[in-house]
């Protein structure tokens, strides 16, 4: 197994994830129901919406943590091409949690090892695919801390001393490590002071861009997406009442739901 | 052994031979023999209670107990002496409930049980080292659930366990792990050697012997079956080192020997002496004198 | 000159001797035997039977004689007893809905068919020293008074009661299920099926479970429990020998036995009922039989969709760490020699300091 997953070119026209009519409820309440999309390499697709609106639902089952009631996530795995995350044997499941796909929480203590080093934390899935050389894993620690903008002197530290936009960077620099080719994000910035969440931001369009990632951001804050996602989907209620770019959705929502969320965000 | 015919051996016939019944020894059999096929694999076995007390070395009886035979040969050491408290325990239990031969001179033996030593004579073909273990799994300080940890196992996910030992390199510049240190068996199971100190790693590797881990309290056997690969995990450039003394054996001057410090004052004052107790008299009685050592001389028992 | 020091064996024998001294006592003093134990040490014997996990009073009685009173060496002293015993049969079922009761009482109704039934218990008496029992003629040999008619042949499960109306989860014997686990046999395997739950707890140490039920009276887990019935009696004990192919009755054991009834669950499909747990124990153990039901409760939380966030809904937590006899071994076995792995943590240790030491000259000559 080489260091770091290459996935073969890709032709552009590709799908990286493909959704078919995925629905998952819990008793008689809906999670969400008929969901289909289609994901292109690099590509950045925000799902939004308020709390019950079925997002958090959504993501769970897109990134295989929770079975869905019907319907289909296929994921092209780059050889062998569009598989069905849940026909992926335990193992492989894991395997692909850990280089080819990466899960950023909105609590970033949910995605780091509070007790290992910010150095340990980025170098776990290095270490995790077989590199055995100390120096050279801390000197990428170290590359990855400079490229989310933490203090090269905080490599050693543990993460319960970082404050929690430097938790965030660290937790996003600790996925980033094996350029995974999708990233799933749950309020990347949630919770996080204002001015923090500007600046991270940025820093996320910035290596998105940068290492051509693709990503699903989940969020109910429009400034994200306004920022991060090419695309938008918009749930209520369990259900997507519109999608669209970004920009032509946010500047001329249709369903009324949308018109609801757009117009009452405070304009500073 | 003798050529004469020795004589049938006596034991507390209140007991079957060496304690457990036969279905037991046969299912613990089973647990070894699989443990031998997968070398490293951490086996389940039904352990039963025993009369020595769990964490005192019952995995190790049980294993000793289903592989003896009336005419083998057994010794049993702890931190490498044959006349500590508990080797001397487990020694006379096995008189009583087996009858079989004891011995302290480490090439008579047929099985050697320890704690936390191996011998510093090579083993040969055809003898068992039985380890006692008292944690048989390598992860359980960084993942405390078993059903977790069964699965790092299965799918060969260790790179947990080098995060510990890079953790280490970061925090003290060395891996700080001094015994049970883990190793890779036959390239594919990692695994706990038991405390032995890191000295007798190196051992493992490739021995002639078979050795078999014992766990009783949480009911696990392993194995390593002879002449396997046995590599203890390191970075490339922090490879695995063994500890190393300024000093020599005080008694016989072995600079070869695991030491054991021993405080001989309440003024600092110290001396090392082999571990090994047997290694240690063996070379006393072939005429080696260490700086404190008075040429063979035999202890008062 | 240093001579290593030989004699652990003396040592030993000796260390057996010492015991044998301090166990009799002031010869002055009458021996006690097992036969005072048994008949008037009687809780201590159950509890015995209970974790040794073998039903002989004699046994038990000899095990506490021998432990000096040291009921978790005594339990040690049984269950290393057991392991040399022979399987001879398995029982059927006991039956305790025919339970010859002795003690039943339940605190989720006032009243029940068969009446509430006090019993011998402490529950009701003033903890006051009684110095009487300190004479040396004893306190006599004191006579209960007999009640004025016989308790009821009938006293249903106060749980089956509510069942009848179907306000309580069903709780039935599965026809198709296998042999239920036996950690005896076999090492422990997780997830544990509930089977493998009640076994560990019922040979789990009493103080262990008890901590545990109470965590989660006081608010680390928690299912409002009731204390449906709590029963203590004879039952039965039957074998079906395969000569013979019908059951025989082997004797009668006593056991405690307790319901509880906890909050009720339902969802959208299926109304809500009550939930259960139960506890079961060799002799007169109420309180080991009720922390028991109530930790059985806890560990069922993911049967319920119940988040498990409490030590006593941890599976892994509650049913590795019940045993006393491996407890009690892998605490005390810290008294075994160490040294060889003392030093290696010495050597390091002194490294590391030596290096730091070293740092620090550096660094302040700069």
């Amino acid at each position: 197994m080489s260091a770091v997953m290459v996935s073969a070119p890709v032709d552009e026209r590709r799908p990286l994830l493909r959704v078919e009519s995925v629905s998952k409820s819990y008793g008689s309440t809906i999670g969400c129901r008929d969901v289909g999309f289609t994901l292109y390499p690099g590509e950045v697709i925000g799902i939004v919406g308020e709390s019950g609106s079925g997002k958090s639902t959504l993501l769970n089952v897109l990134s295989a943590q929770l079975p869905p009631d019907s319907g289909r996530v296929e994921f092209d795995l780059g050889h062998g091409g569009l598989r069905d995350i849940f026909t992926l044997s335990e193992p492989e499941r894991r395997r692909l949690m850990r280089t080819d796909w990466g899960i950023v929480h909105q609590n970033p203590r949910d995605g780091l090892r509070m007790d290992v080093s910010a150095g340990g934390n980025v170098g776990e899935r290095l270490m995790a695919i077989g590199q055995r050389h100390y120096a050279n894993i801390r000197a990428e620690g170290l590359d990855w801390l400079a490229k989310v903008e933490l203090d090269a002197s905080r490599v050693d530290h543990l993460p319960k001393t970082f404050s929690g936009g430097m938790q965030q960077r660290l937790q996003i620099a600790r996925n980033l490590v094996t350029r995974p080719r999708l990233v799933f994000m749950d309020e990347p910035t949630g919770g996080l002071d204002v001015s923090v969440q500007a600046r991270l931001l940025d820093l996320l369009r910035g290596l998105v861009r940068e290492l051509g990632i693709a990503a699903i951001v989940v969020t109910h804050d429009l400034a994200v997406v306004r920022l991060l996602a090419d695309r938008l989907m918009v749930m209520w209620k369990g259900e997507v009442v519109e999608q669209g770019l970004t920009d032509q959705v946010l500047d001329d929502p249709h369903h009324p739901y949308t018109q609801l969320l757009v117009s009452s965000v405070l304009q500073v | 052994m003798s050529a004469a015919m020795p004589a049938p051996v006596q034991w507390d016939t209140a007991y079957n031979f060496a304690y457990l019944d036969e279905q037991t020894k046969r299912m613990i059999r089973r647990a070894i023999l699989k443990a031998v096929a997968v070398p490293g694999y951490q086996v389940p076995f039904g352990g039963r209670e025993m009369p020595l007390a769990y964490g005192w070395g019952t995995g190790g009886i049980q294993v000793t107990a289903s592989v003896i035979g009336p005419d083998d040969t057994l010794k049993v050491i702890d931190q490498g002496a044959d006349d500590t408290t508990n080797a001397v325990s487990i020694r006379r239990f096995f008189e009583r409930v087996a009858g079989v031969a004891t011995t302290e001179a480490t090439e008579e033996a047929d099985i050697i049980q320890t704690r936390h030593r191996i011998p510093e004579a090579e083993l040969a073909e055809g003898q068992v080292l039985v380890y006692q273990v008292p944690q048989p799994e390598p992860l359980r300080r960084l993942e405390p659930r078993e059903a977790e940890t069964r699965k790092m196992h299965g799918y060969a996910e260790y790179g947990l366990m080098h995060v510990n030992l890079y953790e280490d390199i970061a925090r003290y510049g060395h891996i700080a792990t001094t015994y049970g240190y883990p190793v890779m068996v036959n390239g594919r199971y990692l695994m706990s050697p038991s405390p032995i100190p890191k000295f007798d790693n190196p051992k493992m590797r490739d021995m002639k012997a078979l050795q078999l881990f014992g766990a009783g309290r949480e009911k696990r056997i392993y194995a390593i079956p002879p002449y396997t690969s046995v590599k203890s995990l390191d970075f490339e450039d922090h490879p695995f080192t063994v500890q190393s003394w300024d000093d020599c054996c005080a008694l016989c001057g072995a600079t070869d020997s695991y030491l054991d410090e021993v405080i001989l004052d309440d003024r600092g004052g110290k001396m090392f002496v082999c571990s090994d107790t047997h290694y240690c008299g063996q070379r006393r009685a072939d005429g080696h004198v260490g700086p404190q050592g008075v040429p063979g001389v035999e202890e008062a028992r | 000159m240093y001579v290593a020091v030989k004699g652990g064996g003396k040592a030993i024998l000796n260390s057996h001797e010492l015991i044998a001294e301090t166990r009799r006592g002031d010869p002055a003093v009458p021996e006690l035997s097992t036969r005072q134990i048994a008949n008037q040490l009687g809780l201590a014997v159950d509890r015995v039977m209970a974790e040794g996990s073998i039903c002989d009073r004699d046994l038990a009685a000899l095990a506490i004689k021998q432990a000096q009173g040291d009921l978790v060496e005594a339990i040690f002293l049984l269950r290393a007893y057991r392991t040399t015993l022979p399987r001879l049969a398995m029982s059927e079922p006991i039956d305790t809905a025919r339970m010859l009761v002795r003690r039943r009482v339940s605190a989720a109704y006032k009243d029940i068919p068969g009446g509430q039934v006090l019993g011998p218990t402490y529950d009701y008496t003033h903890r006051l020293l009684d110095f009487a029992l300190m004479a040396e003629e004893g306190a006599g040999a004191p006579v209960a008074p007999m009640g004025d008619a016989p308790l009821d042949e009938g006293m249903p499960h106060v749980a089956d009661l509510l069942d009848y109306e179907g306000l309580i989860e069903p709780e039935l014997a599965d026809p198709e299920a296998p042999e239920p686990f036996d950690l005896t046999r076999e090492p422990m395997s997780f997830p544990a099926g509930r089977d493998q739950r009640l076994q560990n707890l019922a040979r789990g140490d009493e103080g262990y479970v008890l901590a545990l039920a109470y965590s989660t009276q006081r608010g680390f887990g928690g299912n409002h429990p009731f204390a449906g019935e709590i029963r203590m009696g004879e039952v039965g004990v039957e074998i079906v020998p395969e000569e013979l192919g019908f059951a025989i009755d082997i004797g009668d054991i006593t056991v405690s036995e307790c319901h509880m009834i906890n909050q009720f669950e339902g969802s959208a499909e299926k109304a809500p009922q009550f939930t259960r747990g139960y506890g079961l124990s060799f002799g007169h153990n109420e309180r080991k039989v009720m922390a028991m039901s109530m930790v059985d409760r806890a560990l069922r939380a993911r049967e319920f969709g119940e988040i498990a966030r409490y030590p006593a809904q941890d599976e892994e937590f509650v049913l590795y760490h019940a045993d006393n006899v491996e407890a009690a071994g892998f605490v005390s076995h810290l008294k075994l020699p160490h040294y060889v792995d003392f030093q290696g943590e010495l050597n390091l240790l002194r490294q590391l300091r030596r290096e730091h030491d070293e740092r620090q000259l550096r660094e302040a000559a700069e």
